[in-house]
């Protein structure tokens, strides 16, 4: 298998663990809170909300979940370009508001809908900027090697 | 009010912490392979850079602000909107680290500034 097509590969498929981690992880942490319920801001409001979370199985998955994600975000960081793997995470609004309406059974009215699309639009656009500035950092000794 | 301020404090914490940290992992270099072995000698590496260490509290610190904002909103609008994070990226890009931002990067913030207001309209 060539060099380049390995590469591909591997950074599609931490790409697509960084967005299943990520959607089942927050879908994850809203299902605890919805079970642990408002938290209050008050001392013993948040300090109640600590230890009701820390003894919460299910935002332990979300955790998990969103541990795998952070691994998988930064391990792809450190090898594929930031603008490759940013539309990931664009399109990741959208799909994570379609599953809080399938799973969580949310409501998300058309006018909430065209803001997500907007969002993601709007991402895209961001992150389409080349990042010159973090390139040299980790590129630069290898290439003095060379 | 509380929702907009606790947003807030989300989107900076993570913000401060992603920058931190994305530094922190350029330093460190990429795992030769994704076995589970390599996998933790590449933590152990990272977690010997103080850069990923400034960046743990503020991402705990954004960690809970999103656990207390799911336990009050849907997840329908928390999420969305905590992409005014990119808002603050640019803003912080431009003004703090003083990059050229593109007109079309503007375009974008501009679009997910709409966006997120619509979201939180409901």
């Amino acid at each position: 298998m060539g060099h380049e097509l390995r590469i591909r590969i591997k950074t599609l498929v931490m790409i697509l663990a960084m967005v299943v981690c990520a959607n089942a992880g927050d879908l994850m942490l809203k299902r605890g809170m919805t079970k642990i319920g408002a938290v209050e801001i008050s001392q013993s409001g948040l300090q109640h909300a600590l230890l009701a979370t820390i003894t919460n199985g299910t935002i332990w998955i979300g955790i998990i979940f969103l541990t795998g994600f952070m691994l998988s975000y930064m391990t792809v960081l450190s090898w594929a370009d930031y603008s490759y793997v940013m539309p990931a995470g664009a399109f990741g609004y959208a799909m994570l508001t379609l599953l809080a309406v399938v799973f969580l059974h949310e409501h998300v009215s058309p006018r909430r809908w065209i803001g997500v699309v907007l969002i993601c639009v709007g991402v895209l656009l961001v992150g389409q900027t080349r990042p010159r500035t973090t390139e040299a950092l980790a590129r630069e000794p290898r290439q003095a090697a060379a | 009010m509380r929702v907009a301020l606790l947003l807030g404090v989300l989107i900076l914490g993570s913000t401060a912490g992603e920058i931190a940290i994305t530094h922190g992992m350029k330093a460190t270099g990429e795992p030769e392979r994704l076995r589970p072995r390599e996998l933790l000698q590449f933590l152990k590496r990272a977690m010997r850079n103080g850069w990923f260490w400034a960046g743990v509290p503020l991402m705990a610190l954004s960690f809970y602000s999103l656990l207390v904002l799911l336990s009050w909103r849907p997840i329908s609008f928390v999420i969305p909107a905590s992409a005014l994070s990119y808002v603050v990226g640019t803003l912080g890009a431009k003004y703090i680290l003083r990059e050229n931002v593109s007109p079309a990067r503007w375009i974008g913030v501009v679009l997910v500034c709409v966006g997120v207001a619509l979201v939180a309209a409901g």
